[in-house]
């Protein structure tokens, strides 16, 4: 099977998954992520890297902070910019996605950034593009999310920096996560040694070992001596079912407080994608505290969503930001 | 019409025959085997040198799509698939629009498919009304009209007192239940085997045990009911062992599976191929081996196509979205001789699995070649390859997940009554 990401020289085409990407590509995008932060600093918060090019934000799920960080990052390359909710207008009215896009392709579009319910559907779209779009996966049912594991990634990388000697936690409801996915495989890329996961095991995916994880189902356990701690996000509608049985009894057996996260390292960071569950998953005075990391990473991510589509829109782009960058 | 098949191997496992041997055919019916009947003159002689002669296959499960969804299939084409894939008979599935439900649509099917006269069509009735699991059907005025047994398709029986009961019902008159067992609950929403593959995917799983579970309900049943089971599309080892099992105790079970899971894994969904969503889900190499093993050894009875033509718009979405089902009428042959092959089986094994096999879980009179019987024949080159692409198949599904690949063995003649009704472009 051809890796439908990569170009027959091996550069990138799309980012649909971290899964499969070398680990040069992933310290490309990082290096070139690197570039951008300077970026929302200056007095004008542009580069032209992008100018002319039309990105298209497709957005088969509805999401405000995803949409807005890739917006901003289109802008800030000099990009245009459009924005189409289809979960609320043609979907509804009953046209296929491939409707949707060959639509935005009749329009010239160059790069679409595309959420969907559904795994695979970025895939999907990628296989179905001309040669001359790129395809950049803002999340995908429970598979993928690359830019957000990507950003974690970088933010990591910014607070400690030798990746080979780090032991992360993953926390929470890895199952139905594109996140935690796309986390574990951006880890074990980076060559991170020890990558765990805790969650009971209606939240755990069968055979989840099998992407390199060690398995906790124990806070005290999993947390002890971790160097960072990634919390995710507990859906609502998840809280009181068949998974687990109430939102209290999770946060006192999985949620983050202060009293657990001495078990970590005294230096641990503390990440989470957002949006959070203040007193579900997360205690507020660990998302406040000093070891939390989580608005750096939303600052980040701006950085790495630019440096992808840098990457995917400017022909070959060897981590330069264009100039004064 | 008197037909004289010439210099063509036989091969039928049902009489033990493998040999060169000629075959005489008049008024629809085999009338010589190896010995020319006196008075016999031929008025076409159809030379299968280097070819097989064997009984028209028959299959346990396709969907032909009429009525109802004549947008995927319709009678007309997928007959014409099935007589192309040397198919003379097969068991259609009730999940059509309406159900086969009633006496009357089930005679309606078996008319309009005796006007074509492409294949031999038994239809199996619905169990339930609707496929609703809740209320019996008229089980014997549907036999009357032609089924030849009782399926839910791929709609389980969830209240297990009603399925008591319709093994009860059906036992009383020795009706056979096609089953596929699957439990409903664990199998929600899934669309692949639950594994590694699926966590990777983010695919919602189907876990192997939701297959045994049911087997074990099912099985337990009918050995209180004394009621014949036929399990469709067995997917899993633990399936394959239950079965095995079941038998030894002599419970009145046979089983089947699919010719897809013969071949391929969860693996082979590869980059979310929507050809690869199919039902019941592709799964683990283990699993696949134990289907292999099991069909060797007697475990498992048949080989069925689980022919199901899907459109292309159906198939163009995400994985999960897409419909489940793949072509299958016309690899069902080629199929079944890669899995002899594999097992460094003898062709008349893989024969048996799609003629005789299928024709006694049937409970007809068919799947051999012996003199009176009806001259259903089909004529196959084992060797000759071809490249399954959209235009090779006359299913007017083209949605399989082998296409592009080269497969092994190409019919070249189907015979139904005596009567030509595929002929490969080639000859």
């Amino acid at each position: 099977m051809i890796n439908p990401q990569l170009d027959s020289n091996g550069n990138l085409k799309h980012l649909l998954t971290i899964e499969g990407l070398p680990k040069r590509i992933l310290n490309q995008i990082l290096d070139t992520a690197e570039t951008f932060v300077g970026v929302a600093e200056r007095d004008i918060k542009k580069v032209p890297l992008l100018r002319g090019k039309t990105v298209c934000n497709i957005f088969f799920e509805n999401s405000t902070r995803t949409r807005t960080t890739f917006e901003i990052a289109a802008k800030r390359l000099s990009a245009d910019v459009i924005n189409l909710n289809v979960g609320t207008s043609s979907q509804s009215k009953g046209e296929t996605i491939l409707d949707t896009v060959d639509n935005l392709i009749a329009m010239h579009a160059d790069m679409f950034v595309v959420r969907h319910n559904q795994s695979g559907a970025a895939h999907f779209i990628a296989q179905h593009v001309p040669d001359n779009i790129s395809v950049i996966n803002a999340g995908d049912g429970r598979h993928a999310h690359p830019t957000q594991g990507l950003l974690d990634v970088f933010t990591i990388r910014r607070y400690k920096p030798d990746m080979h000697n780090l032991r992360v936690a993953l926390v929470g409801d890895v199952l139905h996560s594109r996140v935690a996915r796309s986390e574990i495989h951006a880890l074990t890329t980076l060559g991170v040694p020890e990558v765990r996961v805790i969650a009971p095991k209606t939240l755990l995916p069968t055979d989840v070992e099998k992407l390199g994880v060690q398995v906790f189902h124990d806070m005290k356990a999993g947390l002890k001596d971790v160097d960072v701690i990634m919390m995710l996000r507990l859906q609502n509608e998840r809280m009181n079912g068949a998974m687990l049985p109430s939102a209290q009894e999770y946060f006192k057996t999985f949620g983050l407080t202060q009293e657990k996260l001495q078990l970590a390292k005294p230096d641990a960071i503390v990440m989470h994608p957002g949006p959070m569950n203040r007193g579900v998953e997360i205690d507020s005075c660990v998302a406040d505290g000093n070891q939390s990391v989580i608005l750096p990473q939303v600052t980040y991510g701006i950085a790495v969503r630019m440096a992808v589509m840098a990457i995917l829109g400017g022909g070959n782009s060897s981590g330069q930001a264009g100039s004064g960058a | 019409m008197k037909i004289h098949i010439k210099n063509g191997r036989l091969i039928d496992p049902k009489n033990k025959i493998d040999a060169q041997c000629d075959i005489y055919i008049a008024a629809g019916k085999i009338v010589g085997i190896g010995n020319k009947p006196v008075d016999f003159a031929a008025n076409q002689t159809i030379d299968a040198t280097d070819l097989v002669v064997s009984p028209g296959f028959i299959d346990l499960s396709a969907r032909l799509r009429e009525p109802g969804s004549e947008y995927n299939a319709t009678l007309v084409s997928e007959l014409n698939a099935a007589a192309a894939g040397g198919v003379t008979g097969l068991a259609c599935t009730p999940d059509t629009q309406p159900v086969l439900d009633e006496p009357g649509l089930v005679e309606m099917l078996k008319y309009r498919a005796k006007q074509l006269n492409l294949a031999h069509v038994y239809p199996l009735g619905a169990l339930t009304r609707q496929l609703e699991g809740k209320l019996l059907t008229e089980m014997c005025k549907l036999t009357e009209a032609g089924c030849v047994g009782f399926s839910q398709a791929d709609h389980a029986i969830i209240d297990t007192q009603v399925l008591w009961r319709a093994c009860e019902y059906a036992s009383t008159f020795g009706f056979t239940l096609f089953l596929r067992a699957e439990d409903d609950y664990l199998a929600k929403n899934g669309v692949a085997h639950d594994g590694e593959i699926a966590s990777r995917l983010g695919l919602k799983g189907i876990p192997a045990a939701a297959e045994g579970l049911a087997i074990a309900s099912i099985l337990r049943i009918a050995r209180e009911t004394n009621t014949k089971i036929h399990l469709c599309r067995l997917s899993t080892a633990e399936g394959v062992n239950l079965v095995r099992e079941a038998k030894k105790q002599g419970v009145q079970v046979t089983a089947d599976v699919s010719a897809q899971h013969l071949h391929l894994t969860d693996f082979d969904i590869g980059y979310f191929n929507a050809h690869a969503h199919i039902k019941p889900p592709l799964r683990s190499m283990r699993d696949k081996d134990a289907l292999c093993q099991g069909l060797k050894d007697g475990t498992i009875d048949a080989i069925c196509s689980d022919h199901t033509p899907v459109n292309d718009d159906a198939k163009l979405l995400p994985f999960a979205e897409s419909e489940a089902g793949a072509t299958g009428l016309e690899l069902l042959l080629p199929l079944a001789l890669k899995w002899a092959d594999n097992q460094k089986l003898d062709i008349a094994e893989a024969i048996a699995k799609i003629t005789y096999q299928p024709a006694k879980i049937l409970g007809i009179n068919s799947g051999h070649l012996s003199i009176g019987s009806d001259a259903d024949i089909a004529i196959f080159n084992p060797e000759q390859t071809w490249k399954v692409t959209p235009d090779q198949l006359k299913s007017q599904g083209k949605n399989t997940p082998f296409l592009g690949l080269e497969m092994a063995g190409k019919v070249q003649y189907t015979l139904l009554h005596g009567q030509i009704t595929y002929q490969d472009e080639s000859n």
